[in-house]
């Protein structure tokens, strides 16, 4: 029926799939079979005196780890690195997840469940530190950007800010011609930093005071005294728009907040996690 | 009366300047009549400090007027000092509005009742045109003016802005920006939305509208304007209004018109017609010139080397060969046989059927926007499947056409004719491969030039479409048709242009008519159960109809306009002739049918388990074509359920193309978690191509709408593109490499500096702002940058045939 055809070679072939199903599970196939084959060979490996980081099986499992960490710590490199070339940013989060989720295994089956308050354990801890905070960060990549794209209905974030400016011109010469009774609740509302910085209050999208939602029960007082002042009546509109509008950028700022926080954990604990691994390695083979 | 001129030159823009600088070199008596109140009124009215460009760069400038780029005022003031040094006879605020008389005794009217007179008169007035008149009763009254240049100047006034364009409603705002003014401000607006003009226009509008600043008054239109009173038609009759003054700012008329007034003929009655010229750019009217945009030569370079030329023309030099001859002589130099540019031109205009009726000047101007090729026996002309939306013609020797799967099975076609119609009228891929058959010389026509061509020479836009739609069917319904099969079909052809949305074939009604869609693209409906139920997506080269011809019942669905479109209709009864004599074209077409039915079926017998999912599917298909799938060929999809606002996309974007993002990931329209950010569709037919002066926007191999270096910076692609991708903004300084960055902090990082950042780091001299826009990453390797670099998978880039399959439902029900 068609004559037409897609045929671009130079392109590369991107399915319409997410990074945790990046073709079909490809990287959590791999990083399952590689957690099963030290499994088995831990369970099978008949090491003396016992499983430690110090046999033959421990350097395996300890190089391969390190292997790992380091590759894994280098997907903030590739990300920021746009070169040319058939690399997909996708394959690179999908295999960074299940290969980081698998070195729960590999470090532990490295311990040899051998463990003691001395810098070992403590990279150890950083690691886990890092993979749990990465955990975090996969749950939130799954599941807030639906809600924020369905909180944001088709308004970008500057949008969101000049439709608050537009409403607070408005309240400006709206209140310009009421008595001052009136006047001064809405200035309140103006004035006050509605959308204050903060990481708590970000992540909480708790609001100070709620100098809005003053005004607006002043306002509704207010148009019951004068029976349907069409002036008041209007403000109290305008006062209801600012309010749902603050609402919709808090809720905007909470969950952009939430999709990025795990980060500022997740990177300083990479690095001081490559700082203990440095550590680690030189103290083992110092010692020897 | 003013004593009778050589040559009177209207319009002293560059083109009029140019010829007013010849004239005044060779002292000819000249006047030079400008309507406004300075020279070079156009360029005068550019935003200050704007780059101006000269290309076509290889275009030897030959005038008496300097040029180089520069910035607005250094071009404006050089150009004054010339005329001034060659003591150019300009009148100023003389704007002609009628010419009588004849060659050698020319009277130019000029307004205000004064008059001049010439021997000879050159028309170069541009193409800017005249605002639109007011043209009700009253509309020549002094309280209606055309333009507002401080809306501060008023105060207490009832003043009525009609027009809903950007101009009327910055002027509204302007004036009722200042309540202390105390002006009682209203805009008129014809139709019931404003969607001529910027959003962000609208928005301001609403607000003032809404804090009682100002009053609009929608579907209302003047009546009658009396002294301080305009009495308006709205949708509930007549109104009276107080008004003090009328500021009129309803768009600008070509100046086509005024032209046509004078006695010149234009080539056709087509909206892109220009006027017809003969070598020495004189017209139909002998005495008359024509130069510059008037002309079709939108380009400065052009201008002033026509000015030059038509007055040493009008002075009887008739060696002077144009100034585009060493371009042509170079373009021609790879063709075999050692001809000089004009045994080349003849030959072309002899041996190329659709060159018969194009004059030797449209000829030139044909030739520098093709290229000319010789092929050795077997080459390609062009492969199946390749983009391209140029024409060839062929000017000596003939080729074969492979047309389907199977290289043994052509067509030739022989010296004369044309190849590669169906990608200039569809914009979609090539549909065959053409390979030389012995030694071809061949034009390639690129597709402005291919369209301008249509559009000014009738008979050779005739020809194209015929062999259009004589190829297209034949390509179409497959091999084993000839000509003379579809002859009786392609008579009764007919080719109509559909609006977006309108219906061509209704569900229910009775009709065997075929169509074949052109260009453009399809939605075919279904109503099911009271709902309308998206079935399928057609592009262009598809045909419909064919299911009730077959089985003689009503029609089994709707098919509307994706957007605007062009079909070809062939008549039921002729084309059930031609399945009667084809058993073999009866027999595909019955497979097509069987397999439209076998999709119907398929989501019909869905619609009774899921109801839900064909819905969702039916709304986002339509959700996808109201955002311009319909015509693109190419677009970014974000999925908002895997979409985490790193923009990284936008990152890329800028890191792939010397810093400048050509997508704005957060904006654009969402359906269902389906994001269409801002970012170019790359169209079939862009927009954007329509009106580029230097042609510096071209579809690349893959299907990219690239722009190319030769833009000016006009900015007309941006104000085109009804998708607001394009930007205008100059390159900025170079970043520091990623590595010292990440170490040590220098620079600004991944992504589009910050503009604090390119200020500081800025150059010297300013680099000119160029339009931009997304080129599908052309040239890199790997691909689109900014699907590479999504983390997540969110970023896809689709073509609609995929986007909108049925497929689509199979997969996710």
């Amino acid at each position: 029926m068609s004559l037409v055809q897609r045929q671009t070679s130079r392109q590369l072939d991107i399915d319409h799939e997410g990074f945790l199903r990046h073709r079909r599970f490809l990287w959590l196939k791999r990083a399952g079979a590689l957690c099963l084959v030290a499994i088995v060979a831990y369970a099978l490996a008949d090491v003396q005196p016992r499983p430690s980081g110090g046999t033959w099986l421990g350097y395996a499992l300890g190089t391969i780890g390190t292997g790992l960490i380091v590759w894994l710590a280098l997907l903030g490199v590739r990300k920021r690195n746009m070169s040319r070339g058939g690399w997909s940013l996708k394959a690179w989060t999908s295999a960074h997840v299940y290969l980081g989720l698998a070195l729960i295994v590999i470090a532990t089956l490295h311990t040899g469940f051998q463990f003691g308050w001395n810098v070992h354990t403590l990279a150890y801890a950083l690691m886990m530190l890092v993979i749990a905070s990465g955990v975090f960060g996969i749950v939130v990549y799954a599941t807030l950007p639906a809600a924020i794209s369905t909180n944001r209905e088709e308004m970008t974030q500057s949008q969101m800010i000049e439709a608050i400016a537009a409403v607070d011109r408005q309240l400006e010469s709206a209140a310009q011609l009421l008595d001052r009774r009136w006047a001064e609740p809405v200035a309140a509302a103006l004035h006050e930093d509605a959308l204050a910085v903060g990481i708590w209050r970000r992540l909480s999208a708790s609001q100070p005071g709620g100098a809005t939602l003053d005004a607006i029960t002043a306002i509704n007082r207010a148009s019951a005294e004068e029976s349907g002042n069409p002036a008041l009546v209007r403000l109290e509109a305008l006062l209801q728009r600012r309010q749902a509008q603050l609402a919709r950028m808090r809720r905007h700022m909470r969950m952009k907040a939430l999709i990025e926080v795990w980060l500022y954990v997740h990177v300083p604990a990479t690095f001081a996690l490559l700082a203990a691994l440095v550590a680690h390695i030189i103290s083992v083979f110092y010692y020897w | 009366m003013t004593n009778r001129v050589r040559i009177a030159i209207v319009g002293s823009g560059p083109a009029g300047l140019s010829a007013a600088a010849r004239a005044a070199e060779l002292g000819i008596a000249h006047v030079l009549l400008e309507k406004s109140g300075n020279l070079s009124d156009t360029i005068f009215k550019y935003q200050k400090g704007k780059q101006v460009m000269a290309t076509p760069s290889a275009l030897v400038l030959r005038s008496d007027v300097p040029f180089e780029a520069g910035k607005r005022e250094t071009v404006l003031d050089a150009w004054g000092a010339q005329a001034a040094a060659l003591g150019i006879n300009v009148r100023f605020d003389a704007d002609v509005t009628g010419i009588e008389g004849e060659q050698g005794a020319f009277i130019l009217q000029l307004r205000g009742g004064d008059t001049a007179s010439a021997e000879r008169v050159i028309l170069a007035a541009g193409t800017q045109g005249n605002p639109n008149l007011l043209r009700c009763p009253g509309g020549d009254l002094p309280l209606v003016q055309y333009q507002l240049d401080d809306p501060a100047e008023y105060i207490d006034e009832h003043i009525v802005v009609i027009g809903a364009g950007d101009a009327g409603i910055e002027n509204a705002l302007g004036l009722a920006a200042d309540p202390a003014q105390g002006n009682v401000v209203t805009i008129l607006n014809r139709s019931a939305d404003f969607a001529r003009s910027k959003p962000a226009n609208v928005a301001l509008l609403n607000e003032a509208a809404e804090a009682g600043r100002l009053t609009i008054r929608l579907e209302t239109s003047p009546a009658q304007v009396r002294e301080s009173e305009l009495v308006l038609d709205t949708r509930d009759g007549q109104e009276t209004i107080r008004c003090d003054r009328i500021i009129a700012r309803m768009g600008t008329a070509p100046p086509r018109g005024f032209v046509e007034a004078c006695g010149i003929a234009f080539s056709s009655a087509d909206r892109e017609a220009l006027p017809v010229l003969s070598e020495a750019f004189e017209t139909s009217r002998p005495g008359i010139h024509v130069i510059g945009a008037l002309a079709g030569y939108p380009l400065i370079k052009h201008c002033l080397n026509q000015g030059y030329d038509v007055v040493e023309f009008i002075n009887g030099n008739r060696s002077l060969k144009p100034a585009d001859e060493p371009i042509l002589a170079e373009r021609f130099a790879g063709l075999p046989g050692q001809r000089s540019v004009n045994q080349w031109l003849t030959l072309f205009g002899q041996n190329i059927g659709i060159f018969s009726e194009v004059s030797p000047l449209q000829m030139r101007e044909l030739m520098l926007d093709s290229q000319v090729h010789a092929f050795a026996p077997g080459e390609a002309l062009f492969i199946r499947n390749d983009t391209g939306s140029s024409l060839f013609a062929l000017a000596e020797g003939s080729v074969v056409v492979e047309t389907g799967e199977d290289p043994a099975k052509t067509v030739t076609i022989g010296q004369g004719q044309i190849v590669g119609e169906v990608g200039l009228i569809s914009g979609r891929r090539r549909g065959a491969t053409v390979r030389a058959d012995g030694p071809v010389v061949a034009i390639e026509l690129s597709r402005t030039a291919a369209l301008k061509l249509m559009a000014t020479v009738p008979a050779a836009g005739r020809a194209i479409a015929r062999v259009s739609i004589e190829r297209q069917l034949l390509q179409m319904f497959g091999s084993g048709l000839s000509r003379e099969d579809i002859a009786e079909a392609v008579d009764l052809a007919e080719v109509r242009t559909v609006r977006a949305g309108e219906v061509v074939i209704a569900e229910g009604e009775t009709g065997t008519d075929i169509y074949v869609i052109r260009r453009g693209s399809m939605v075919v409906e279904k109503s099911i159960g009271g709902k309308n139920v998206f079935l399928n997506y057609l592009p262009a080269g598809s045909y419909v109809g064919e299911m009730a011809l077959l089985d003689g019942q009503p029609r089994s669905a709707t098919v509307r306009a994706a957007i605007r479109s062009e079909v070809i209709r062939l008549p039921g009864d002729a084309f059930a002739r031609l399945l009667d004599r084809k058993p073999e074209l009866r027999a595909k077409a019955s497979a097509d049918m069987a397999a439209r039915r076998a999709t119907n079926a398929f989501i019909e017998g869905r619609k009774e388990h899921f109801t839900s999912s064909v819905d969702m599917y039916s709304e986002t298909a339509q959700f996808l074509v109201d955002n311009g799938l319909g015509e693109a060929t190419d677009v970014l999809l974000i999925d908002e359920t895997l979409c985490i606002g790193c923009d990284n996309c936008e990152k890329a974007c800028a890191d792939s193309h010397d810093g400048l993002s050509r997508l704005d990931r957060e904006a654009g329209r969402t359906y269902a978690h389906l994001h269409v950010p801002t970012s170019c569709r790359h169209c079939e037919h862009p927009h954007c191509m329509a009106d580029c002066p230097p042609n510096a926007i071209t579809r690349g191999p893959d299907g990219e709408v690239v722009i190319n270096d030769t833009c000016i910076g006009c900015g007309n692609c941006q104000r085109n593109c009804p998708y607001d991708v394009i930007r205008m903004d100059a390159v900025p300084p170079k970043k520091p490499p990623l590595l010292t960055w990440l170490l040590f902090g220098a620079g600004p990082g991944p992504g589009e500096p910050p503009y604090a950042w390119r200020k500081k780091h800025a150059a010297a001299v300013d680099a000119p702002k160029k339009a931009i826009k997304c080129d599908m990453c052309s040239g890199i390797d790997g691909g689109p940058a900014c699907v590479r670099a999504c983390p997540t998978g969110a970023a896809i880039r689709v073509a609609p045939e995929t986007m909108l399959s049925v497929a689509q439902l199979a997969k996710e029900a």
